[in-house]
């Protein structure tokens, strides 16, 4: 036991900074990672500065510039929607509820999941067994009906979309949590901050949760891409904002405004090109991360 | 427990081959673990039944409001409202109401269709069988066939396509893969002419009834809303199996099967596909969360009158009484096959019987 905890203590953990700069290298030699850096760069971008080059005026549904779902053009190079409007306009604009609703949602995720996380991994026993029950019921729970239900009953909107995704998708989270904090508290560090007098409180957020933190950032990139698929799809089933401009709400309009009928692909296509791009680069770096952070765990 | 583990491994190389070894204590294990499991299994339907209650009865501030919304209500037709739904009561009686209720299969009264939300449950889940039983038979057809051909060939050209699409199709959203094929498969896009109905479950006017003609009817309509939700779920069971193939590929058995002189299909068909099933099977029945979700939004777009297209329609009052049997009913299926998993997991592998 002693041989252990003295291995434990000569190998010391790297300084933060250098763990960094050694996490920086890894994420650039990776193509797949680069490339989805690149794609959220671009998208966050493309968000931020849409009010710059799209006038909030040409998303009116009543002073739409052009004919109603008419094929791409050299005005409208991605056609118009069911009420005249720009697709290409709408898809920039509609990037920012998507993602707005996606980070904020997984940032609710996060503090719930690795809450609950944190305390059945550095609570054994009693509180352990009846956080995790109610974490595996969770878990196994149908995400959409649920969502749909806690939808429904708070009203449409995003922010009720939001609780509903946050709701439903932290138990995934908790597990994840728990088990790295039952792997870190097992190392000897933790002793010795208890032996030097160290409260749980301590414990857990100045020692556990830096250490933990790691795996919370993989989870939540994960999870802002399961996010946005619920937000898109909570939206198309109509318990979004009816009158914001989101990539949900482009497909629902569509579905149900007959581009179906009228054979419109412009109108159908690019949201949900526009969804599988998002969700791919937020997918790419979350295992991107994950695979830089595995071996070190491994070893 | 590494003594224990060597006996162990032998026999499940065999596990689909030996009967299981009899006995009274093996008999005893079984009672006891099915209690175990079943009593789990109750307190997650109990816990349902409360999350139901809160969502539905604790949640909304004013649940008179939700169902007068839009239409002028005088305050004796509030307090009528009020006293009908027992919202006057107590909430611990409330719960207990609720409880009996739906352990009476009492799941209340819908406001849209006015009618019990049992009698609309019941007429709409052999639909919803339908769809998610046969896409579960395709997927899992179209999944391990793939799933055993590229993990036993890893990045061969059969592994790379079909990985890359099982990916492609699974984090598509699904909604707007069966609006895809809709455009170009039922509307007629192109060259392509009108190949299937845009929705519902027959054609209209159809006798029902078990004759071929109309079996065919619904097969037809079943096409396109039994494909959307195939591909987006087959990629599970391909990965799974695929990487379970891989797992196998690697023990030294296959040495001695090759060394029979086993032709390399019997080594992969009967050696190594058993073996590397399991993870597989029992994902089946863990999917069918998964198989829920996405059969509320394809039936949302082909209109099939089933649970998850009761759902949408019920979203759109909100009509509260059905959304909560719809939830349940969702729920308690879920935990059900959860359970099933446990049992086919333990009747397949005869290394959890002994725990």
């Amino acid at each position: 036991m002693t041989a252990i905890d003295q291995a434990g203590l000569v190998v010391a953990r790297p300084p933060r900074l250098q763990a960094l700069r050694h996490f920086a290298r890894e994420f650039a030699r990776r193509p797949a990672a680069m490339a989805g850096l690149a794609i959220l760069v671009a998208i966050t971008v493309l968000a931020l500065t849409a009010p710059l080059f799209i006038h909030a005026s040409s998303l009116d549904v009543i002073n739409a510039p052009g004919q109603p779902i008419s094929p791409p053009s050299a005005r409208f190079p991605l056609g118009t929607d069911y009420a005249g409007r720009s697709i290409l306009a709408l898809l920039i604009w509609g990037t920012r509820p998507s993602l707005a609703i996606g980070v904020i949602a997984t940032g609710l995720t996060m503090v719930l999941g690795s809450a609950l996380g944190l305390l059945a991994g550095h609570y054994p026993g009693a509180t352990s067994r009846v956080l995790m029950a109610f974490t595996d019921f969770f878990l196994a729970m149908p995400t959409l009906p649920l969502a749909i239900a806690l939808a429904a009953v708070l009203g449409q909107g995003d922010t009720s979309i939001t609780i509903a995704i946050a709701v439903t998708s932290w138990p995934g989270t908790a597990r994840v949590v728990r088990a790295q904090t039952l792997a870190v508290e097992a190392r000897p560090f933790i002793e010795r901050a208890r032996a030097l007098g160290a409260r749980d409180s301590q414990l857990v957020l100045r020692q556990v949760l830096p250490n933990v933190a790691p795996f919370i950032l993989v989870q939540g990139t994960l999870t802002v891409a399961s996010a946005i698929l619920t937000e898109t799809t909570l939206t198309f089933l109509g318990l979004g904002n009816p009158t914001d401009v989101s990539w949900g709400a482009i497909i629902n309009q569509a579905f149900f405004q007959g581009a179906v009928s009228a054979g419109a692909w412009w109108y159908i296509l690019p949201p949900g090109f526009a969804i599988l791009i998002v969700v791919l680069g937020f997918t790419l770096i979350g295992r991107a991360i994950e695979n830089i952070l595995n071996p070190r765990i491994a070893r | 427990m590494a003594g224990a583990s060597a006996p162990l491994s032998a026999q499940s190389l065999s596990a689909l081959e030996v009967p299981p070894p009899g006995g009274a204590s093996s008999a005893r294990d079984f009672t006891d673990f099915l209690a175990r499991k079943l009593a789990a299994a109750l307190a997650s339907l109990a816990m349902l039944l409360v999350v139901g209650f809160v969502i539905f009865s604790v949640m909304p501030s004013n649940p008179v409001e939700a169902i007068t919304r839009g239409h002028f209500t005088s305050p004796r037709q509030e307090q009528f409202l009020i006293r009908q739904l027992g919202l006057n009561q107590p909430l611990w009686d409330r719960f207990g109401h609720f409880v009996v209720n739906y352990l009476h299969g009492n799941l209340g009264y819908s406001w849209q269709f006015e009618e019990p939300v049992s009698t609309l449950i019941a007429q709409r889940l052999w639909p919803t069988l339908l769809l998610m039983g046969s896409s579960t038979i395709l997927s899992v057809l179209i999944g391990m066939w793939l799933g055993v051909r590229s993990g036993w060939r890893p990045g061969s050209l059969l592994d790379r396509t079909s990985t890359g699409a099982a990916i492609t199709f699974w984090s598509m959203p699904t909604f707007w893969l069966g609006i895809l094929l809709l455009v170009v498969l039922s509307a007629g896009f192109g060259p392509i002419p009108s190949l299937f109905p845009a929705g519902g479950m027959s054609t209209p006017g159809s006798a029902g009834g078990l004759t071929p003609a109309h079996v065919l009817d619904v097969l037809h309509y079943l096409a396109l809303p039994c494909l959307t939700l195939t591909l987006v779920t087959f990629g599970q069971y391909q990965m799974i199996m695929r990487s379970s193939m891989v797992d196998e590929a690697g023990n030294p058995y296959l040495l001695t099967a090759r060394a029979k002189g086993l032709r390399d299909a019997e080594v992969r068909q009967k050696h190594v596909v058993p073996n590397a099933l399991l993870p597989s099977v029992t994902l089946i029945f863990i999917q069918v969360g998964t198989m829920v979700s996405g059969a509320i939004t394809v039936e949302t777009v082909y209109s099939w009158p089933g649970l998850g297209y009761l759902t949408f329609q019920a979203l759109q009052i909100p009509d509260l009484p059905l959304l909560e049997g719809c939830l349940i009913v969702f729920g308690a299926s879920v935990i059900v096959f959860n359970l099933l998993a446990d049992l086919a997991y333990r009747a397949l592998d005869p290394r959890v019987r002994r725990t």
